[in-house]
């Protein structure tokens, strides 16, 4: 039923009047309603569809977009209707709730796409009818879960500033992070399966000896086998206390199924080392050695089905849980009838009720062993009523212990496959994007360019590369330009970055000098790309990357060089070192050439590289005494040796 | 004897119909056709024109009151819960949580002051106030004809349907119990927290005002000739009843 309030508002205030009798006051009064009497019809076009309603059905919900004075900023005075520009097909349901009072989610429509346009709307997603409700939280619940499946993988990002311990969880976590971590991670799993097999092998009889026949394996090569368990416990328990170690919260660590699991599994060890003396305990001795079967559970830490099955196991627990309270009922019902039915019988094997239990539970299952069978009629009867309730009682509760393991492997299959199609996904992502960044730099160039060209004269009707971008690029393009301005320095792509920071090194050892230049050339591609590495680590915010020199002379060659005549060969700044780089082959082209320095963006943030650019600043005009100011001319005439290289 | 028979004889058929329907497997499915007569009764106004002629107000305004009256009651009609739902929805802790809890029973709006307020009981006499047929449901006809006397009828209109409001058992007489319920209901509305903090004994002092003012000759009743004279005698109440005629 729809519970608009306004349009039952002019009734209740009508009946008031039976009030006035009984009223001791005067009434205050009435608030006169200057707007026009008539109700009218508004149009609202969402994305080129028309929808129209009554004003007073908007007005029923003023808190929301379309019933308050919100929907004020969106009128259109020309065509006199309110235009919203998003999705038609979402709007429906919007204004069906105004119309029918219920908010109804459409079970086609994507969960984030929905509630975007309820948040836009200003309709909160708890007014969601109870035909609808359930559906949209079970959406909304996996949605969710998708999400915090995606953060997870987030966790393998290694993050700048770990010390030793974190270092350590995160290599205990995820193995695959680090070559140490797999090493330790395939040791362990190693030792868990010798010491499995050791147990079992240790009960094995292997052959007959002088003085008895028949021996198991563990009594007679009693020191070779103590020497293994004490290399396996050795190594579990060295495990156990760096875990505990780099355990952020070892609390937690201590309190989780795995660590009660490895302790369980060292511990009797242990015991018996304490208890061997006494002969009296060794019986107890001897079973506290069942419990070294328990380090088989360790596996599964490595096993990805193993904590599958026992999160299955966890989350079906009241299914469990039922199935053995039926069960239970049913045993003891069968057996106290079996049990009076075969009172009667000689030689019967159902001595007493929890006798029969046996019998019960090994008919119910299906088992079937033969060792306790009734003789009597009445027995018979009950006994096939027994059996086939059994198979009923069962298999009730397995159809949801089985859904419930799908579901949940099936959710661990696609967190796997998402993880495995998320680094493509990124990659082509991050190529879509710095598309973007290297506009601007092509645009710059582009833009210098077409000022060179007017300036030598040249070309001075190529108007097309200014136009080549639209309105909205040359504004972004602007805003850079001020950054740069700002800062007073320049971005640059990261080839050239790259380059000019090694080579501003290289200039401080000016021996080394020809080891640089030698070193660009020669394929040496390793302990350049460890260089370079080393260097990254001193600017966290340039990502260089491992062997850019290969592609440094590569991109010279594929470099314009104009020359610009009346030019003196003086530089500014960091032109200077690009100049000295290019001396080694360019010795010859002694007319001015403009270089820009070209700092590179390594991601879309582009703010980050000023902060390179500084580190780069210093460290390159300190060893080069002779450079001049850090101005940076571009775009101005004075001697700049431009280098226009295709990215 | 023979009435003993006939039943027996139709237990034992009744009992293989079943049997017969558990061995073939369709014991549940004959539930639905007994539901099938319980169709919802789809109420049509009168047309238009006659509402138009019966009642003061003109065609626009009986459709917006139709198209609110429709939008609220799809089939036509509404029913007591709903009124009273409706209704409540106006008075502040009254409507919206009652809802959920479904607490409209009359235990809680008699005797003690509820805790939440409670415009059930007045919704109820407003119900039977407007449901002049006595069917149990208000038709658009009932509705309209009512709010016309409301808020387009003359004063003596207006005077005559509170009167019918207060007698509660239409028996053309309000006498104290009757005028008591009123007054509970009223107060009831208001709920627990006012200023001041209501005592028990102050809807009984309003009743005996009420009756000091209304009942000329003192028998204890009060009819509709001294009901009506002695409201317009009274000033403030005359203007409080033009109060609400541009509610519309």
């Amino acid at each position: 039923m729809a519970t608009g309030v306004a349009a039952w508002l002019p009734f209740a205030r009508a009946a008031a009047i039976g009030w006035m009798p009984v009223a001791s006051c005067p009434m205050p009064v009435a608030p006169l309603d200057h707007r026009r009497r008539q109700d009218e019809l508004i149009v609202l076009n969402v994305s080129g569809r028309r929808f129209q309603t009554w004003r007073t059905t908007l007005d029923r919900y003023p808190d929301t977009l379309l019933g308050s004075s919100e929907k004020d900023y969106f009128y259109n005075e020309e065509s006199k209707e309110y235009f919203f520009d998003r999705d038609p097909d979402a709007f429906r349901s919007i204004l069906n709730f105004y119309r029918t009072g219920k908010l109804h989610y459409p079970r086609h429509e994507c969960i984030s796409a929905y509630d975007e346009e309820l948040t836009f709307f200003g309709i909160i997603p708890e007014i969601i009818g109870d035909c609808c409700y359930e559906e949209y939280k079970d959406r909304k619940r996996e949605n969710l879960e998708r999400l915090q499946d995606d953060q997870e993988e987030n966790k393998d990002v290694k993050l700048p500033h770990m010390n030793f311990r974190e270092t350590m969880w995160r290599a205990f976590e995820n193995p695959h992070t680090s070559t140490m971590a797999l090493v330790f991670y395939y040791v362990t799993g190693f030792f868990i399966a010798i010491s499995v097999i050791t147990n079992v092998v240790e009960t094995v009889p292997c052959g007959s000896t002088a003085t008895q026949k028949d021996m198991p394996c563990g009594e007679r090569y009693t020191v070779a086998f103590f020497c293994m368990d004490t290399a396996c416990v050795m190594i579990f328990t060295v495990e156990y206390l760096l875990r505990l170690f780099a355990a952020p919260s070892r609390y937690r660590f201590m309190r989780s199924v795995m660590s009660i699991i490895d302790v369980v599994a060292i511990l009797p060890y242990y015991i018996g080392l304490v208890m061997t003396d006494n002969e009296d305990v060794s019986g107890a001795f001897v079973t506290l050695r069942v419990f070294r079967v328990f380090r088989i559970f360790k596996f599964s830490r490595h096993s990805q089905g193993l904590r599958i099955l026992g999160y299955t196991l966890k989350s079906c627990a009241s299914e469990l849980g039922f199935l053995l309270f039926s069960l239970t009922m049913a045993i003891i019902i069968f057996a106290t009838v079996m049990f009076y039915a075969e009172k009667g019988s000689s030689s019967s094997k159902f001595t007493s009720i929890p006798a029969s239990f046996w019998y019960t539970i090994v008919t119910m299952t299906t088992l079937g062993y033969g060792d306790m069978v009734p003789k009597t009629i009445a027995g018979k009867i009950f006994g096939s009523i027994c059996s086939l309730s059994g198979v009923l009682v069962i298999a009730l509760p397995v159809p949801v212990i089985v859904s419930n393991f799908s579901r949940i492997y099936h959710q661990n299959q696609r967190a796997d496959k998402r993880r495995a199609q998320k680094k493509a996904r990124m990659a082509r992502i991050h190529l879509a994007k710095s598309g973007s960044a290297n506009a601007f730099l092509l645009s710059k160039r582009n833009g210098l360019l077409h000022e060179l060209l007017e300036l030598t004269g040249a070309n001075s009707g190529e108007q097309k590369l200014s136009k080549s971008s639209c309105f909205l690029e040359s504004q972004h393009h602007h805003l850079l330009h001020c950054l740069e301005k700002t800062t007073a320095h320049e971005f640059v792509d990261e080839q050239l970055y790259e380059q000019n920071y090694l080579e501003a090194v290289m200039q401080s050892f000016p021996a080394a000098r020809r080891a640089s230049a030698s070193s660009r050339d020669a394929v040496t591609p390793t302990c350049c790309g460890r260089r370079s590495k080393r260097n990254a680590t001193a600017l966290p915010n340039a990502a260089l990357q491992p062997g850019p020199n290969q592609q440094g002379p590569l991109q010279e060659l594929s470099a314009i060089h104009i020359q610009c005549a009346d030019r003196p060969s003086r530089s500014a700044s960091r032109s200077k070192l690009n100049l000295k780089a290019d001396d080694v082959g360019r010795l010859n082209c002694k007319a001015g050439r403009i270089t820009t320095a070209i700092v590179s963006l390594p991601s879309p943030p582009a703010l980050t590289t000023p902060d390179g650019d500084n580190f780069l600043g210093p460290a390159a005009r300190r060893p080069p005494p002779s450079s001049p100011g850090p101005s940076i001319q571009t775009t101005s005439s004075s001697a700049n040796v431009v280098k226009v290289s295709a990215l | 004897m023979a009435g003993c028979t006939t039943r027996c004889r139709q237990g034992v058929l009744k009992l293989i119909q079943s049997v017969q329907r558990l061995l073939s497997g369709s014991l549940a499915k004959d539930n639905t056709d007994d539901e099938l007569e319980m169709t919802t009764v789809c109420h049509r106004p009168e047309a238009l024109e006659q509402l138009e002629s019966q009642t003061n107000f003109c065609k626009q305004e009986l459709q917006i009151l139709y198209r609110g009256f429709k939008n609220e009651c799809p089939s036509g009609v509404v029913n007591e819960e709903t009124f009273k739902h409706i209704y409540a929805q106006f008075f502040p802790h009254g409507g919206k949580f009652l809802h959920h809890h479904m607490c409209f029973s009359e235990q809680i709006s008699h005797g003690f002051v509820s805790c939440v307020a409670d415009a059930s009981m007045y919704a109820h006499y407003l119900f039977n106030a407007f449901d002049t047929t006595n069917n149990g449901s208000i038709k658009f006809k009932d509705f309209v004809t009512g709010l016309s006397i409301l808020l387009r009828g003359t004063l003596r209109e207006k005077l005559e349907w509170t009167f019918h409001l207060y007698d509660i058992n239409k028996d053309g007489y309000i006498n104290r119990e009757e005028m008591t319920e009123i007054v509970k209901a009223i107060y009831d509305m208001m709920g627990k927290y006012t200023h001041p903090a209501l005592k028990g004994d102050v809807p009984q002092q309003h009743v005996d005002a009420f009756f000091q003012k209304m009942d000329k000759n003192k028998d204890g009743v009060v009819t509709l000739e001294e009901f009506v004279i002695a409201c317009q005698e009274d000033e403030i109440m005359m203007r409080s009843m033009q109060l609400f005629e541009n509610v519309m």
